[in-house]
């Protein structure tokens, strides 16, 4: 199917909006009624056609307006986008990864023509057609990673792997959960983790690492992880926290359901080939809970976990203020019925 | 005053051990404040001909000459005194880049001294394994601002304000080592004027 790509804006006016198709299809993060941290991997396999699991980098009507936003973000401040000076072979192999993965799944979008290392590169929705020398960073308007990942969703963490762990070397993070790329370059896994509460103790990032320091070229893993945010803002960065941290005061039982929006990450790792860096594609979704709640079972189930959810970790993904309030509102669409298990709709 | 006994932290901070002479074809040492303690400590232990090879690079700070003659008195093959960390810098990168394979590094004083001269040091390549730290005095904090990032230095409360562009901000203990400080983080973001009182948290 051709995808109606929406004009629309993630700060500001916020005229982002989800069509009844991207509700449907939204990746709802909760397979039962309660959460507590896991390390929940799976191969990232195509999965359910129509879902946001089919392709390897699922492209939807939010795209042309996500790559506006990133460039908008990149201007006020273009420390968003590092790459230490051993990462641009990983740029490289991520320029790839994403252009041959596009090409053969999105064929009306994306075309790539190989002539050796002699290649062009065409993204209709963008309107760019260049031709390039791949390996040669003088044939390209940015540096290899920065060039790829403005033309794709979700932030980008390209991961170096040496001394049995992984190190972030470089990365794209416009559309982040309140993490700072420029405070964490250089950090490892456990040093950009340390933030983080109560998952150390439960011994998740020893087995988180171990799993991904093993990910193998052409197997890649996904999982989801969640937060809260108000209004559809992409860029909630610490860098900016004193200007959007404050649209959380202001939350009624009137304006929460149009306002209040759930944040998933489609987090996904892949082994490159030439580097053996490992990329971790981190891809923002946001639903509010308007258009949550139009599916019964997500309603239902939502209430729960928010309600039962521990002290700390409402309080580390920043909405333990606005808990009670947005318990109240989804108890409405809570009838105490049962919901099946597994993410998916009951619908279908 | 005694080596800081830090609590329990996150993963990102950093901690310290306790310097020890170690053989090697030179010594690098750099030290501020009452790190001069850890390596007058150090020099106990250690014969004449260890000297010889030495290199004390030492940035008094508020001590003054509380400790600068008896470093002097050591007898190292270069001894330098200088006003601040940014004045030394120069010469700190340089002795980093003279360093030959072997020579051992000693870092002492406060955070940002060690946290400074370790970004160099490793940015110069050398070892971590060649590395080796000691907290002594101050437990001031050198504190990036995440929306600015300005650094400001030698900060004892929580929250303070940016030196630069003058938010308040509250401590984290999240640590990065390639800037050589901990974050600082609007502290009334969500409520802006509701500042809480200032908590003087390190010495």
């Amino acid at each position: 199917m051709t995808i109606q790509f929406n004009d629309e804006t993630f700060y500001g006016d916020f005229t982002f909006k989800n069509s009844d198709w991207a509700i449907k299809r939204f990746p709802f993060p909760f397979h039962e009624d309660s959460y507590m941290y896991s390390v929940n991997m799976e191969p990232h396999k195509s999965y359910r056609p129509g879902s946001v699991f089919e392709r390897t980098f699922d492209v939807d009507e939010h795209y042309v307006s996500e790559m506006k936003d990133r460039a908008r973000v990149l201007a006020n401040d273009p420390l968003r986008c590092q790459s230490l000076p051993h990462m641009t072979l990983a740029g490289w192999d991520l320029v790839e990864l994403i252009m041959e993965a596009k090409a053969a799944e999105y064929p009306d979008l994306f075309e790539l023509h190989k002539d050796g290392n002699r290649w062009r590169w065409v993204n209709k929705p963008l309107g760019i057609d260049d031709t390039f020398t791949f390996l040669d960073e003088s044939t390209l308007p940015y540096g290899p990673m920065e060039y790829i990942t403005r033309q794709t969703q979700g932030d980008f963490a390209v991961l170096d792997q040496r001394d049995d762990n992984l190190w972030m070397d470089a990365g794209m993070v416009t559309t982040q959960a309140d993490w700072s790329l420029d405070f964490d370059i250089g950090m490892n896994f456990f040093e950009w983790h340390a933030p983080v509460p109560k998952a150390h103790e439960m011994g998740i990032f020893v087995r988180a690492l171990k799993f991904l320091l093993n990910i193998q070229q052409g197997q890649p893993a996904r999982r989801l992880n969640w937060t809260m945010t108000i209004n559809p803002l992409l860029d909630t960065s610490p860098e900016n926290y004193h200007k959007w941290g404050v649209m959380k005061q202001g939350l009624t039982r009137e304006n929460i359901g149009d306002k209040q929006h759930l944040r998933v990450e489609l987090q996904t790792f892949f082994r490159l080939p030439r580097s053996n860096a490992l990329v971790f594609p981190i891809r923002c979704y946001l639903i509010s809970f308007n258009d949550l709640v139009k599916v019964p079972k997500w309603a239902r189930r939502l209430h729960r976990v928010i309600r039962d959810l521990p002290e700390e970790l409402a309080a580390y993904k920043g909405f333990i203020d606005n808990r009670p309030l947005m318990v109240e509102w989804l108890s409405q669409f809570d009838d105490g019925s049962p919901t099946s298990d597994g993410i998916w709709p009951d619908d279908d | 005053m005694p080596k800081t006994q830090f609590p329990p932290s996150i993963t990102s901070r950093p901690v310290y051990g306790e310097l020890e002479a170690r053989s090697g074809g030179g010594h690098l040492m750099i030290a501020d404040a009452e790190g001069a303690e850890a390596i007058l400590d150090l020099a106990k232990s250690v014969d004449q001909g260890f000297w010889a090879k030495a290199h004390i690079i030492y940035i008094p700070k508020t001590t003054g000459t509380k400790y600068s003659s008896q470093l002097e008195e050591l007898g190292a093959g270069q001894y330098y005194a200088g006003p601040s960390y940014e004045a030394a810098q120069g010469r700190i990168r340089r002795a980093l880049q003279d360093c030959h394979m072997g020579t051992q590094v000693y870092l002492t004083g406060t955070e940002s001294l060690m946290g400074q001269a370790m970004a160099e040091a490793t940015a110069a390549g050398i070892p971590h394994t060649a590395i080796q730290t000691e907290h002594r005095g101050s437990t001031a904090r050198r504190m990036q601002c995440v929306h600015c990032k300005g650094i400001t230095e030698d900060v004892t409360t929580d929250p303070f304000e940016c030196s630069h562009c003058g938010l308040s901000l509250f401590v984290r203990d999240h640590y990065s080592r390639r800037l050589a400080a901990f974050q600082g983080v609007r502290v009334d973001a969500e409520d802006p004027g509701n500042i809480p009182e200032k908590v003087e948290l390190f010495k």
